[in-house]
C-alpha cells in the first residue's frame, strides 16, 4: 500500500501527482472465494478489512452492484454517536466511536474524523426523562451524555434564535462529547484501500442475481451479472436492499425500509460548531468542513425505496430549522437527498447467521454509518469463527423467534 | 480594467429609471431591470469574486441561474448572502459585496492559496493532515472554507406564504417552445401554468436578434403573453422556478417577489399538474483550455443575453469561440456594433470567414487580455482581446425530467449531449430541453406536446399559427472534451464553482475513483453552488476520454432537487410558530393561566397545568402543597385531555375482549373496569377505564398521549381484522370537558353541587357512572381514581366547562379545595402505585411485569398480545418487574430513569427507577421501578447508580398509600 | 406528496391519510393453532418488497375509510385503491 503523508504529497506534487497508485485494484472476477460479501458499502468493506486484518481471511470478494460506497454510505449525514439506552447498544456503539477515532492512523487515510460533540436541546418533559435515563445508563459504560442547562446549550449553539421565543420552551440540554462527524465517502474508501492491500478483491458493477445452494440447503456461492462465483460463506451487507436480496434465497427478515432524507445549504462561514440536535421538533443540524449546513430529521412515514423527497417530512424539517435558527431563513437549500434505511422490528441491528447454512446477514442498522467499524469487526468475527462476537451476541436473528425483542425505548418506530 | 459598456439603446431595462448601487465600495450605475451582473458588466467591473478553493479571480460567466461565477452578498437592503449576481436584481442604493474575499474581490489576501496549488490536488486532505491529528488542522480548513457569512440574529428574514394549486398543464420555461405550448393549452381551455425564471417571458427569443414573421420577436412575445394573461384559467409566473419534481406529478415552485402583495418576498407553491411540459431550454458548455476560468471568459449565450436583455456589451475587443452556429450568429451581431476582434470556429467543416482552430490558452491573470489559438496546421497565434465568448455546445436542461423519474437519461451521440426520454404520457420534453435547438423546432414541439396533453385530457387541441423564424442555422460541432495541451502547463477547469480541473479528474481516474459518482465525490466536481449546471457534461466527457469509454457508458450522476437553490424561508412559508406546532387547549386553559398555572405538554400537544405557583413558592413546594391538599382535603384538576372513545353496537363486548387482557363481557351496565391492552407482540399499548352506558354503548378511556395510537389500533381491528364485528367508534376526547374532584372531602363537594341523583357511596360506588345534573348543569360523573383518593370525574359539555369549574371551586371553597396540576398528579399516583405511560409503560413491559397478571383473563381463548406474551415468557421467564423502592436515605429523590445495577457497580442494568417523588403522605422519598425478578426480591436492598452516586434502596410492594384501596372505594 | 384516489372522496393529498404499513395477512382467529415459529413470524416478518406491494391506508383526516392500496415502493406509483373492512361490506 502506497503510504500517504504530507511528504508523499509534496514528493508527488513535483511529478504533477502522476505517480499515485490506484487506491484499489480492479482484478478479474475469479470463480471461487472463501467468503463473498454482497455489498461494497461501509459495512461490507469494513467487514472485508476486518476479515483480512484480524482473522487472516483474505480470499474474499466484495461484490457490488453499483459503485463502491454508493449505498447508504453515500447518503447519510456522517454522524457518529453512542447515545443509546440498552447496555449492549451502548457498549457496541462506544467501541465503534473508539474505532473511528483510531481509523485515520490505522488505515493511513484521513477520514476527517472530527469529534465536535452533539448537543441536544430538550423541549419536553417526556423527552428530558428519556434522555436523562439514557444519560445515566451511558455513564455506567463510559460514554458521556451530560445533562446541562439551557444557557449551556446557548453557549454551545450560539446561532440558535432567542430561546425565550421558541414555540416549545427549552428545558435543558444534553451534551455527548464523543459524538463526531467524518467524511462519509472517505470511510468506505479507507476500508476499501486497506482491505484491497491485504488481498481482498472488490468487484464493482457486479450484481448478485441469485444464490447457489447445495443439496443440503447450504449456500455455495452466488450468481452474478458477470458469472457464477462459488464461496463457502456468503454474507449480505446490502443495507436498503436486504429484504429484496434475501428474498432471492427465500429468506424472510423482520425488516422495514423507509426513506431518511437530508439536505444541505450553500457553504457559509463557520456558524455551528457542534452537531446540534432538537429531538422534540425532529431536527438536527451541523456544519460540514466545507461550510454547508447539513440538516436532517426523522424518517418518512411510509415504506419506501425511492430515496427521494417526502415533502411533508421535508417541509416539517425545514420549518423546524427556521423555528430554531431564524437567521437561516435567508440561506438556501443547495441539494436534497434520501437514503433507504432499513430497521428491524425492535429497531436494533441484526448481525447473524440464518437458517441457511453458510448464509449470513448484517442489517437493521437504522442509519448505520456510526456502526461501520464495529459492525465490520463483529460481522467479520462471526464469518471467520462461526461464533457471535461478544459485543454482538444480542444481535442474532434468533431473538425474534422467541419475541425476545431488544427494544431501544423511544425508537419503537414500527410498533 | 475592462471595458464592458452599455449600448445607447435596446434591451428590456427601463432606461427612464436609473439606479445607483455600490459593489465592494465602488459606486455603479444601473437601470431598473438590471441584475447585479449586468450592471457590473456595464460598469466595467471584471473581478466579481474569488474561487472557492484557490481564490483565483473570477468574473461573470453566465446570465442566469446556470452561472458558475462567484457569489455576492447583499448588505443592504435586506442583508442576504451567497446570491448569484446574475439572478439578483439591482436595487436603488443597494450595497453589494463579493463573498469570501478580503479586503475585496480585486485585492484578495486569500489568493496566496494559489501558491500552494501544487499541494492541493483533488482529495489532498485524505492523504495528509493525519499527524498529529486532523483536529489540529480542521479549524483552519473550516475558517477558509464557506462562502458568505450568515445574517446576524435578529436581522431581516424573508417572508413567504404557501399555496396549493391543481392545474391541467404546467409548463416549465417560457421560451419559444413553452410559450407556444402554453398558448395552445390556454386556447384549448385547459388550466395552464407557465413558469419562468426570468422577469421577462421569451427565453432565448429575448437574447437572439430574431425576427418572427419578419417582425421583432418581442412583438410576438408580447402578443402571446397578453393573450395568456387575459385568460382566467391561465397563470403566468415570472421570476419563478420549478425547483422540484416529486412523485405523482407534484411540483414545487418558488415565486420570487410576487407583485400582488406588498412586502411578501416569496410565495411557495405546491402544484399538482396532470401534465408537465419541460421547456427549460439548454445550457451552454465551456471548452477545455488553459486558464479557462479567467474573468472575461463567458458563455457566448450569456453575452447574447446581456446584449439582448440589458443592452450591455461585456467587452470591446471580443473573441468568439464557436463550436455552435448560435455563437457564429453572436459574432455577427458583435461585428455589427464594432466589438468583434475575431471569430474562432472550432469546427473544421463550417464555411465562414472565421479562424479555424482551437483555443489553447487564455492569458491575463486578473482578466483575459489575450488568447492563444492553434490553427489546423498546429500553428499558435496570439490574439489580444478583453472578452472571450465561448460556446462549446449545448446540454439540454433535463434536470426536472430526470428528477421526475418519468424519463430515462441516455447519451445522444448526434446531439453530443445527454437527453431525457419520457416514458410517461404525462411528461413532455420540448424544445432545447429536448435537444431541438432551432426556433421552428421549438415551436413545433411545444405545439405537439400541448396537443398531446389536451388530447389526453379529453379536450380538442386548439390551433396556433406558428410564426416563421428568421433563424438560419443551429448546428453544433462535435464535442470537445479534452485539450491536447500537456496538463502540466496550467489549469484547465471543468468546474469553476469548486475549482476542479482536468488534472483532478485524471488523478481520480488514475487512483481508481473511476465511476462518475466516485469522480464527483473524490474531486467534488458538480457539488458546488451551481451544482455543475455548466460543467457536468464536460466532466463526464473528460472522464470518458480518460477511461477510453463512450459517454453513454459513463452515465450521469443523479439529478437531485432543487433545480436552483431555494431559500429555506420560502419553503417554510406559513409553517411557523403556532401553525407549525399548534397546541391543544382545554376550555379551561384561560382560567388556568390567569390563576398562576405553568402549562406543560400532557401528550399529543395538549396543554395542561403542571402546577399553580403561589407567591414565594418553588415549583416543588407548589406540587407538594397541591398533593397534600388532595390527601388532606380536596383538589380538582382538569382531566379533559384524557382520550375518550364512544363505542356502540352489538359487537362491543367481543371487541373489548379482543383488545384487553381482561374480561369485559360480564361488565354490568353503569359500571366501569380498568383494562390493559397489548399490541400483538405482547407489549403494553395503553391502559384505561371503560364504562358501559347500556347494553351496546360504551365509553373507552385512553391515556392522553396514546389516544391516536389507540384510535388507529381499534380502527385497524374493526376494519382489517374483525370487520364482522358490529361496532361504531367515535373519538369524543374534546366533546367532553372533565373536571376531576378528588380527596377525602370530594363527596362533600359533590353534595354541595346539589346533584339531582343519589351520589352516596351506596348509590354511586367506585367504578360506576351516572348521568344527571350538577349545580344545575348537565353532567356525567365517573367514579374512577388516579390519585388514590375518593374521586369524581365530572364531565360536561365544553361550552359549560368554565361554568362547572367555577361552581366546583365555589362549592369546594368551604372544604379547602384547590386546583392541582400534573406534578401533584404524578406524586399522588406514585404513592398510590398506579402505572403511567412513559414511566413504567416504557414500551418493553407486559402486563404481568407490572404486577397485574391477576387481571389477565383465564378463560378467554384469545386477546391481542396473548400468544406473544406467553411465547416470550416461555423462553425468557426472568423479567423486569414492577416494584416499590424506598431509598435508605429518606431524602434521596432520584432522577427518574436512574439505573439499578448489582451493588451500584458500573455494570449492566438490572432495572431502573421509573418514578421517584417526595411523598407527602410518608414524608420521605419513594420510588417505583422495574427490577429484574423484582417481585421475588422484596425485602432485598438494591442499588441505583446516579452517575457516581450509589443509592441503596429497599425493595417492597409498589404501593405506598391506601394499600387496601379503602379511600379510593370510600 | 402522494395523491390517493379515495373511493368515496376522490383524489386527496397524502396529508389526509395515515399509512398503516404493509398489508399483512389479517390476524388469525385462533393464534393458538400456530406453532411458536409461525406465530413469531406472523408478528415480526415483513415482505418489505421493493416494487409493487399492497399496503393499508386510513383516510383519518377525511372520510375515515380504510383502503387497500397497491403502491410501488420504488417509484411511489399507485396502481389500485380499494375499500377494505367495514366500508366495503356496508
Amino acid at each position: 500500500m502506497q503510504r500517504y503523508s504530507f511528504f508523499s504529497l509534496a514528493r508527488n506534487a513535483i511529478h504533477h501527482h502522476e505517480g499515485w497508485e490506484r487506491a484499489w485494484r480492479a482484478p478479474p472476477l475469479r470463480p471461487d472465494y472463501d467468503v463473498v460479501i454482497v455489498g461494497a458499502g461501509g459495512h461490507g468493506l469494513s467487514t472485508a478489512y476486518h476479515l483480512a486484518a484480524k482473522h487472516g481471511v483474505t480470499n474474499v470478494a466484495v461484490i457490488e452492484k453499483g459503485w463502491l460506497g454508493g449505498g447508504n454510505t453515500a447518503r447519510n449525514t456522517h454522524t457518529i454517536r453512542s447515545n443509546y439506552l440498552r447496555d449492549v447498544s451502548i457498549r457496541f456503539h462506544d467501541v465503534s466511536v473508539k474505532l473511528y477515532e483510531a481509523m485515520t492512523r490505522e488505515l493511513n487515510y484521513n477520514i476527517l474524523f472530527s469529534q465536535r460533540s452533539m448537543v441536544d436541546l430538550v423541549q419536553s418533559w417526556g423527552k428530558l426523562r428519556d434522555l436523562r435515563r439514557r444519560s445515566m445508563a451511558m455513564a455506567l459504560h463510559g460514554p458521556a451524555y451530560r445533562i446541562v442547562d439551557v444557557d449551556e446549550v446557548r453557549r454551545r449553539i450560539p446561532a440558535m434564535g432567542d430561546v425565550t421565543k421558541m414555540r416549545l420552551p427549552p428545558l435543558a440540554g444534553v451534551i455527548h462529547p464523543e459524538a463526531a462527524m467524518a467524511r462519509h465517502d472517505a470511510v468506505a474508501w479507507a476500508y476499501a484501500r486497506a482491505a484491497d492491500s491485504r488481498g481482498v478483491e472488490i468487484h464493482q458493477q457486479t450484481e448478485v442475481t441469485g444464490f447457489l445452494r447445495a443439496a443440503d440447503g447450504r449456500v455455495t456461492g452466488v450468481e452474478t451479472s458477470r458469472g457464477t462465483v462459488r464461496a463457502k460463506t456468503v454474507a449480505l451487507a446490502t443495507a436498503g436492499s436486504t429484504s429484496d436480496v434475501a428474498a432471492r434465497i427465500g429468506l424472510s427478515l423482520p425488516l422495514l425500509t423507509r426513506n431518511l432524507q437530508a439536505f444541505v445549504s450553500e457553504p457559509v462561514k463557520p456558524i455551528i460548531d457542534v452537531i446540534a440536535n432538537f429531538p422534540d421538533v425532529g431536527l438536527y443540524a451541523m456544519q460540514s468542513d466545507k461550510g454547508e449546513i447539513v440538516v436532517g430529521g426523522g424518517t418518512d412515514p411510509i415504506p419506501s425505496y425511492r430515496q427521494g423527497c417526502h415533502f411533508q417530512t421535508f417541509e416539517d424539517v425545514v420549518a423546524s430549522l427556521i423555528e430554531i435558527f431564524p437567521r437561516f431563513g435567508s440561506l438556501k437549500m443547495l441539494r436534497q437527498w434520501g437514503g433507504a434505511i432499513e430497521f428491524a422490528y425492535d429497531a436494533s441491528p441484526i448481525i447473524s447467521g440464518t437458517p441457511i447454512p453458510g448464509f449470513y446477514v448484517s442489517t437493521g442498522w437504522y442509519g448505520g454509518f456510526k456502526s461501520i467499524p464495529v459492525g465490520g469487526l463483529t460481522y467479520a468475527h462471526l464469518l471467520a469463527t462461526g461464533q457471535a462476537h461478544p459485543l454482538a451476541e444480542a444481535f442474532g436473528l434468533d431473538r425474534f423467534s422467541g419475541l425476545k425483542l431488544l427494544l431501544e425505548a423511544g425508537t419503537v418506530a414500527q410498533r | 480594467m475592462s471595458s464592458g459598456w452599455r449600448l445607447p439603446a435596446g434591451g428590456l431595462i427601463d432606461r427612464n429609471r436609473p439606479l445607483q448601487f455600490k459593489f465592494d465600495g465602488t459606486s455603479c450605475h444601473a437601470f431598473v431591470g438590471d441584475t447585479v451582473a449586468s450592471a457590473l458588466l456595464a460598469n466595467g467591473v471584471r473581478i466579481v469574486g474569488r474561487s472557492f478553493k484557490l481564490h483565483r479571480p473570477r468574473g461573470i460567466v453566465g446570465a442566469g441561474f446556470e452561472d458558475s461565477g462567484p457569489l455576492i452578498e447583499r448588505r443592504s437592503p435586506r442583508q442576504m448572502t451567497n446570491l448569484q449576481p446574475t439572478t439578483t436584481p439591482v436595487e436603488d442604493g443597494g450595497i453589494y459585496r463579493s463573498v469570501n474575499t478580503w479586503p475585496s474581490a480585486a485585492l484578495d489576501i486569500g489568493s496566496v492559496a494559489q501558491a500552494f496549488a501544487p499541494l492541493l490536488p483533488a482529495g489532498f486532505y485524505y492523504k495528509t493532515f493525519m499527524r498529529p491529528s486532523w483536529h489540529v488542522f480542521e479549524p483552519f480548513v473550516r475558517a477558509a472554507a464557506g462562502l458568505g457569512k450568515t445574517s446576524p440574529e435578529g436581522a431581516w428574514q424573508p417572508t413567504s406564504e404557501s399555496r396549493f394549486a391543481h392545474t391541467d398543464v404546467l409548463i416549465a420555461g417560457a421560451g419559444p417552445a413553452g410559450l407556444v405550448a402554453a398558448l395552445a393549452c390556454a386556447r384549448a381551455g385547459v388550466r395552464t401554468m407557465l413558469v419562468d425564471d426570468s422577469p421577462w417571458p421569451g427565453g432565448r427569443l429575448l437574447d437572439d436578434d430574431l425576427k418572427l414573421d419578419s417582425r421583432p420577436a418581442a412583438e410576438w412575445i408580447a402578443t402571446v403573453v397578453a393573450e395568456l394573461k387575459s385568460l382566467p384559467h391561465v397563470r403566468v409566473f415570472a421570476r419563478s422556478s420549478v425547483w422540484g419534481f416529486h412523485e405523482h406529478n407534484s411540483l414545487t415552485v418558488v415565486e420570487r417577489g410576487p407583485m400582488d402583495v406588498v412586502g411578501l418576498d416569496y410565495r411557495h407553491w405546491k402544484i399538482r399538474a396532470k401534465h408537465v411540459v419541460v421547456a427549460a431550454g439548454a445550457i451552454e458548455r465551456s471548452l477545455p483550455f488553459v486558464d479557462n476560468d479567467r474573468p472575461g471568459i463567458m458563455q457566448a449565450s450569456a453575452v447574447a443575453s446581456y446584449l439582448g436583455r440589458y443592452g450591455v456589451v461585456p467587452g470591446r475587443r471580443v473573441v468568439v469561440v464557436a463550436n455552435t452556429d448560435s455563437a457564429v450568429t453572436l459574432a455577427c451581431r458583435l461585428k455589427a456594433i464594432g466589438a468583434l476582434t475575431a471569430l474562432v470556429d472550432t469546427r473544421a467543416t463550417t464555411a465562414n470567414d472565421a479562424l479555424h482552430g482551437a483555443v489553447v490558452a487564455a492569458h491575463g491573470a486578473r482578466g483575459i487580455s489575450a488568447v492563444t489559438i492553434r490553427d489546423q496546421d498546429g500553428r499558435d497565434r496570439r490574439v489580444e482581446c478583453d472578452l472571450l465568448a465561448v460556446s462549446g455546445g449545448w446540454s439540454p436542461a433535463i434536470h426536472l425530467a430526470s428528477q421526475s423519474r418519468k424519463a430515462r437519461t441516455t447519451y445522444d451521440d448526434d446531439l453530443a449531449a445527454f437527453k431525457a426520454r419520457s416514458h410517461s404520457e404525462t411528461l413532455h420534453l420540448v424544445g432545447a430541453a429536448n435537444g431541438a435547438y432551432a426556433t421552428a423546432a421549438c415551436f413545433a414541439e411545444g405545439l405537439a406536446a400541448a396537443q398531446a396533453a389536451c388530447r389526453a385530457l379529453g379536450r380538442p387541441a386548439a390551433d396556433v399559427t406558428l410564426p416563421m423564424s428568421s433563424e438560419e442555422a443551429v448546428s453544433v460541432g462535435r464535442p470537445i472534451w479534452s485539450t491536447s495541451v500537456p496538463l502540466r502547463r496550467g489549469k484547465v477547469f471543468v468546474d469553476l464553482s469548486n475549482d476542479v480541473t482536468t488534472a483532478d479528474l485524471g488523478l481520480a481516474v488514475r487512483e481508481g475513483f473511476d465511476s462518475i459518482e466516485l469522480v464527483k465525490r473524490y474531486t467534488t466536481a458538480g457539488m458546488g453552488v451551481d451544482q455543475g449546471k455548466i460543467g457536468n457534461t464536460s466532466v463526464i466527457g473528460a472522464v470518458a476520454g480518460l477511461r477510453g469509454m463512450p459517454l453513454a457508458d459513463i452515465g450521469t450522476t443523479t439529478f437531485r432537487p432543487p433545480f436552483v437553490p431555494v431559500e429555506f424561508a420560502a419553503i417554510a412559508g406559513t409553517r411557523r410558530g403556532p401553525c407549525l406546532y399548534p397546541w391543544r387547549h382545554t376550555p379551561l386553559a384561560d382560567w388556568h393561566m390567569a390563576n398562576g398555572a405553568v402549562m406543560y405538554e400532557a401528550g399529543l400537544r395538549w396543554q395542561r397545568p403542571g402546577y399553580y405557583l403561589r407567591a414565594g413558592e418553588t415549583w416543588q413546594q407548589a406540587a407538594q402543597r397541591e398533593a397534600r391538599t388532595v390527601r388532606d382535603q380536596v383538589g380538582v384538576y382538569d382531566g379533559t385531555p384524557l382520550g375518550k372513545f364512544l363505542l356502540a353496537g352489538r359487537g362491543v363486548t367481543a371487541l373489548l375482549d379482543l383488545l384487553y387482557v381482561n374480561d369485559f363481557a360480564n361488565l354490568r351496565v353503569g359500571r366501569g373496569r380498568y383494562g390493559i391492552m397489548l399490541t400483538d407482540d405482547g407489549l403494553i399499548l395503553d391502559d384505561g377505564v371503560t364504562f358501559r352506558f347500556d347494553d351496546n354503548t360504551w365509553l373507552l378511556h385512553s391515556s392522553t398521549g396514546a389516544a391516536d395510537r389507540v384510535h388507529q389500533h381499534i380502527e385497524m381491528v374493526l376494519n382489517v381484522h374483525r370487520p364482522d364485528l358490529d361496532v361504531a367508534l367515535v373519538p369524543v376526547t374534546s366533546a367532553w370537558a372533565n373536571a376531576t374532584v378528588c380527596g377525602p372531602r370530594a363527596r362533600d363537594v359533590l353534595a354541595a353541587l346539589q346533584p339531582d341523583f343519589d351520589a352516596s357511596a351506596q348509590a354511586l360506588p367506585f367504578m360506576t357512572t351516572r348521568e344527571g345534573h350538577l349545580a344545575g348543569l348537565p353532567a356525567r360523573v365517573f367514579r374512577v381514581s388516579w390519585t388514590g383518593e375518593l374521586s369524581f370525574e365530572i364531565n360536561t359539555a365544553p361550552h359549560q366547562a368554565q361554568e362547572m369549574w367555577s361552581r366546583i371551586l365555589a362549592a369546594g371553597a368551604p372544604f379547602g379545595i384547590a386546583p392541582i396540576g400534573s406534578e401533584a398528579n404524578h406524586i399522588l399516583r406514585v404513592e398510590a402505585g398506579y402505572i403511567s405511560t412513559g414511566h413504567e409503560v416504557d414500551g418493553t413491559a407486559d402486563v404481568i411485569d407490572l404486577g397485574m397478571g391477576g387481571m389477565v383473563s383465564k378463560t378467554k381463548p384469545d386477546f391481542f398480545g396473548k400468544r406473544s406474551m406467553e411465547l416470550r415468557r416461555s423462553v425468557d421467564p426472568v423479567r423486569a418487574e414492577l416494584v416499590g423502592l424506598l431509598p435508605d436515605d429518606p431524602g434521596a429523590v432520584l432522577p427518574e430513569g436512574a439505573p439499578l445495577t448489582p451493588g451500584g457497580a458500573r455494570a449492566d442494568q438490572e432495572g431502573f427507577v421509573s418514578a421517584c417523588v417526595l411523598s407527602p403522605a410518608l414524608g420521605r422519598a419513594i420510588a417505583l421501578g422495574l427490577l429484574r425478578n423484582g417481585r421475588a426480591r422484596e425485602g432485598e436492598t438494591v442499588h441505583a447508580r446516579v452517575y457516581d452516586r450509589i443509592v441503596p434502596m429497599k425493595v417492597g410492594a409498589p404501593i405506598f398509600h391506601d394499600a387496601d384501596r379503602k379511600r379510593v372505594k370510600s | 406528496m402522494l395523491l390517493i384516489e379515495c373511493p368515496w372522496c376522490g383524489p386527496r393529498p397524502e396529508q389526509e391519510f395515515t399509512c398503516a404499513g404493509e398489508a399483512h395477512p389479517p390476524r388469525p382467529h385462533d393464534p393458538s393453532a400456530f406453532s411458536d415459529r409461525q406465530w413469531s413470524d406472523y408478528v415480526v416478518m415483513r415482505a418489505n418488497l421493493r416494487g409493487l406491494h399492497e399496503e393499508r391506508w386510513w383516510h383519518v383526516r377525511g372520510c375515515g375509510s380504510w383502503l387497500s392500496v397497491t403502491r410501488d415502493t420504488l417509484t411511489h406509483d399507485i396502481r389500485t385503491v380499494s375499500l377494505i373492512g367495514k366500508a366495503s361490506s356496508s
